[in-house]
């Protein structure tokens, strides 16, 4: 039976699934539900100075009929006491004191952050996460995304916590930056434990085309909102693979962003995240989804003969580099299994019209075929194709040795002529 | 037929004077008996193709996932319908298979036999929207068969309780209460009095649903957990009686199922070719029929068996197939959607008619009948006449109670074995399930109650009551 148990930064879990603070998190009813669920941590959802929220606060971006591939909210921090919170995180610690709880916080000056911090590990927090990250309304107020934007401020003020603090601390990033980078090295210098990203992307989810007013509508009126859920997994794999690549950036990572299901936090893992957060399918299904999470892992650690979590861990983040290190002498052709092709022809189209036209119908039969002459192996048809295994890039032996761009530059290492007349 | 393979009637009289542990010893486990090769039921294919991974998978999206499920509860073994649905969406087709095992462990034939029409398929949310519901039943066969075809193994026996469980018949309800008994640590042993195990599930379902050695595979499967011994031949009340099981285990699970076809008690019923439906389908499915000469049948009856029988004979070629049937549609017991199919197919039913009598030589050749009126009296001039054939009657079985009257404690109820919502009957040690309980249901039902009665065993002989 593989081990699920994790360690983030400090913060020991019986498996690596916690609720991203957000309102999957808001209660201690709701958190207690999660962990009967099977839900490993919870990130309660962020305490801090009082505030209001709006009607309505989300929005869904529909794809190809999916509902909700992507989601936005325009809510901001909880809108529940801070006592009322502090309560219920007791009555939790002590009916689950093996699941841990994160307090997520987000207040403005030093004496805010260390009352607040006391507050929260009186009351039985397991480790804090700051939230630097949320992009509407807070940043306005000097908090939120306004410090995960400046790494001197960040570093500043993950300092005041480490130092107020007797339980690990993360940081939550934004994702609102051009490079993720500076911003977890700021963390790392102030002295933090781990780092959780990626909080909400800042983002117009849509327009009501009736109204001319964008969503989620309040009144007659909107804002740009936080975007997350399924679409966004791949701007939080790469922010989670640009910190683990970094040489001298040695925090742990929480990953969030996208997640759904196993196969996804299989991913967050193998880029270098320890644990994985979940907001948006949790509020599309429920805590249910957590089941499939667990025995997918278990199912898919015990294939590949890994018997703990860090066995995973960054596995897949030696082959994260840059373009200019890539083999350009590595060469492949697309090849269709006539056997299996349904003749759709979809590979014709995506190949004449959108890449190298280098696959063409044939007379008296479906069956297209490919010009390898011509074919870059761009491996667009092969994405087009309906059919499983029918179309597979197939490497070629050119005889040539290993060049990369900037082996090519410095040393001189001769690369292949450039493929196809098109 | 080979459950009369070796008459074990020279032992008979040795058995009967002997006590349990020695003659489980004695007697052959015959699990191994090969089915024949050219069986009469090989002729048919699935009515209902298998999925291939990407249908799966995009059928499984299509589920909504529902909270408070109305499919789960439409199931009678409760398995978390969404939940195996959403891991095959994520391909966690491993996770797929053990949620549905971990409800139902017949969930492979479940997945295949199931009047999913009436049951989880009918009451998917879907259906509210007229648009067509999740494929249950053909999602929860992709995930039991990839379970089946790669081995995987989700269960392990419980710790040994010392505790010892006898259980009669080897059919769907015993096989499901022997596989929670040995998760629960203790031992079992079945007697079954066929030679073939699995009960009707595999002499009885449509083999255009299961056939017979997809039947047994699942028997075997279930019995791969290990300590559950299954004594074939042995017929409980005969060479074992009901005092020594009494006597030497710790309790009883009843799963005896229904008994033989009842008869109409009409004239010409001994001529040959007139059959129990339930005898001949069973032959049917284990043996080879010849079936060259007939060309006309005619089965008697309007329920589920009634309605298997004219479409299997239908299916093997019989040109000419007609059901006699006493009332009108809408009393039918058999589901209207196997009715329709029937029907599409080209069985021909003679509504609100019955056999007066069979006629012919030394084989059947006609049934004589009458139209009834509204209320079942004879109608003038309503004599008629079928050419036949064959004849399949399929009218109900009898019910096996008579061999456990003498039990003080046991009551019945039209027949069937009284139990309580546990499964228990009125006297310690002894529980029941399945058809002999619940009047002949289907084999989700025998399922659940199977499993339900090892939990009520369970508390009862760890709560200290077992008798001596
Ligand atoms: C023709 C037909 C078609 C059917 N088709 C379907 C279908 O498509 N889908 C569905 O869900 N259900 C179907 N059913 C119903 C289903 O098969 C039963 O509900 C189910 O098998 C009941 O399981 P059971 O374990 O209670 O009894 P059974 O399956 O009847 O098993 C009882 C076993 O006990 C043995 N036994 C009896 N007496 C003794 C004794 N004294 N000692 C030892 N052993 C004994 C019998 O030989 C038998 O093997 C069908 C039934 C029939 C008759
Ligand atoms: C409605 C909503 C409210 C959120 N509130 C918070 C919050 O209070 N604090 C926080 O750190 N992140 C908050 N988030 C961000 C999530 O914790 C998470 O980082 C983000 O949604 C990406 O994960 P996902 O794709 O699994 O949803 C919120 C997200 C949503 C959708
Ligand atoms: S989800 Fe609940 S809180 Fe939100 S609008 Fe609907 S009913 Fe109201
Ligand atoms: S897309 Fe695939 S299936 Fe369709 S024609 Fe091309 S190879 Fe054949
Ligand atoms: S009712 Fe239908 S849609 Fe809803 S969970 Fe069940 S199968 Fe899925």
């Amino acid at each position: 039976m593989p081990d699920l148990r994790t360690n983030t930064g400090g913060i020991h879990s019986p498996n690596p699934f916690w609720l991203a603070s957000a309102p999957p998190a808001n209660s201690g009813l709701q958190i207690q539900r999660a962990f009967e669920a099977g839900w490993g941590g919870a990130v309660w959802k962020t305490l801090g100075i009082p505030i209001q929220n709006v009607s309505s606060r989300f929005g869904a971006h529909t794809i190809g009929g999916v509902r909700g591939a992507g989601f936005s909210n325009i809510e901001l921090i909880t809108d529940r006491s801070l006592d009322i919170n502090l309560r219920e995180i007791t009555e939790t610690k002590r009916l689950f004191p093996k699941h841990p709880i994160i307090v997520s916080l987000m207040v403005e000056t030093e004496s805010e952050w260390r009352d607040i911090i006391k507050r929260s590990i009186d009351a039985g927090a397991d480790g804090l996460e700051l939230n630097f990250g949320c992009p509407h309304g807070m940043c306005e107020r000097g908090m939120g995304s306004a410090v995960g934007q400046e790494p001197t401020v960040n570093e500043r003020i993950t300092g005041w916590a480490v130092k107020h603090s007797s339980v690990p601390v993360l940081v939550k990033l934004t994702p609102n930056v051009s490079n993720i980078v500076p911003h977890g090295m700021a963390a790392q210098r102030g002295g933090a434990h781990g780092v959780s990203l990626i909080n909400t992307i800042k983002s117009i989810i849509a327009v009501d085309i009736d109204r001319f007013v964008p969503e989620p509508r309040v009144g007659s009126m909107s804002t740009n909102g936080g975007y997350c859920g399924a679409a966004v997994k791949p701007i939080a794999l790469h922010m989670v693979a640009a910190l683990a690549r970094e040489r001298d950036f040695k925090l742990p990572i929480s990953g969030i962003g996208g997640i759904c299901n196993w196969r996804d936090a299989v991913e967050f893992i193998l880029l270098g995240a320890s644990t994985v957060q979940v907001c948006t399918e949790v509020m599309l299904r429920g805590y249910g989804v957590v089941e499939d999470m667990i025995d997918g892992l278990e199912q898919y650690m015990r294939t590949h003969d890994f018997s703990t979590i860090d066995q995973m861990v960054g596995k897949a983040v030696p082959a994260c580099g840059e373009w200019g290190e890539l083999d350009l002498n590595y060469e492949t052709v697309a090849k269709i299994d006539a056997s299996k092709c349904i003749g759709c022809q979809l590979c014709v189209a995506a190949c004449h019209d959108g890449a190298h036209q280098c696959i063409h119908p044939v007379e008296g039969t479906r069956v297209p075929t490919v010009d390898e002459s011509e074919c870059v192996g761009c491996n667009l048809c092969q994405i087009v194709c309906p059919v499983e295994g029918c179309i597979e890039l197939v490497q070629v032996d050119n005889g040539q040795a290993r060049a990369s761009w900037n082996e090519h530059m410095t040393e001189g290492k001769p690369i292949r002529p450039k493929k196809g007349a098109h | 037929m080979f459950s009369r393979l070796r008459s074990l009637a020279v032992t008979l009289s040795v058995l009967r004077s002997m006590r349990v542990p020695e003659i489980t010893s004695w007697i052959l486990s015959r699990m191994d008996l090969p089915l024949l090769a050219h069986r009469t039921e090989s002729a048919f294919t699935d009515f209902k193709l298998p999925l291939m991974r990407g249908e799966a998978i995009a059928e499984a999206t299509r589920c909504l996932f529902c909270a408070d499920a109305p499919c789960i509860a439409a199931c009678p073994t409760s398995i978390d319908i969404p939940q195996f649905i959403r891991k095959i969406s994520t391909d966690n087709v491993h996770g797929s298979a053990k949620t549905i095992f971990e409800s139902n462990i017949l969930g492979m034939s479940c997945a295949r036999v199931c009047p999913v029409e009436v049951l989880c398929v009918g009451a998917c949310v879907y259906n509210q929207l007229e648009q067509p519901p999740i494929a249950i039943g053909k999602l929860q066969r992709y995930a039991t068969d990839r379970a089946f075809a790669e081995g995987w193994e989700f269960f392990e026996a419980g710790a040994d309780t010392g505790k010892r469980v006898a259980l009669i018949g080897a059919g769907p309800a015993s096989l499901a209460a022997a596989h929670e008994l040995r998760r629960l640590g203790h031992a079992c042993t079945i007697f079954e009095k066929r030679a073939t195990v699995g009960g009707l599930n595999t002499t009885g379902v449509a083999p255009y649903k299961m056939k017979s050695d997809r039947a047994l595979t699942e028997v075997e499967w279930i019995l791969s957990i290990g300590g559950i011994e299954v004594k074939t031949g042995v017929t409980i009340g005969e060479q074992i009686s009901l005092a020594d099981l009494e006597r030497e285990f710790d309790a009883v699970f009843v799963g005896v199922g229904l008994g033989s076809d009842s008869a109409l008690g009409i004239a010409g019923e001994s001529l040959a070719g007139v059959h129990g439906a339930v005898e001949w389908i069973e032959r049917m499915k284990l043996e080879h029929l010849d079936l060259r000469a007939v060309q006309r049948v005619v089965v008697v009856g309007g329920g589920n068996t009634a309605l298997d029988a004219a479409r299997e004979s239908l299916g093997l070629g019989i040109p000419n197939v007609t059901m006699l049937y006493r009332g009108q549609r809408e009393v039918m017991s058999g589901y209207s959607h196997e009715l329709d199919a029937a029907m599409s197919e080209g069985v021909r039913i003679e509504w609100q008619s019955v056999a007066t009598s069979f006629g012919g030589g030394n084989r059947v050749e006609r049934v004589e009948c009458m139209r009834l009126d509204e209320s079942k009296r004879p109608m003038e001039g309503g004599a008629f006449v079928l050419e036949t054939d064959l004849v399949l009657m399929a009218i109900g079985q009898s019910k096996l109670h008579a061999m456990f009257a003498t039990l003080p404690g046991i009551a019945f109820d039209r027949g069937s074995i009284r139990v309580n919502a546990d499964g228990a009957t009125g006297r310690r040690g002894w529980f029941a399930g399945g058809d002999c309980a619940n009047g002949g249901k289907e084999v989700v039902y025998a399922a659940a109650e199977g499993k339900r009665a090892a939990h009520a065993m369970h508390a009862e002989m760890m709560g200290g009551h077992a008798h001596a």
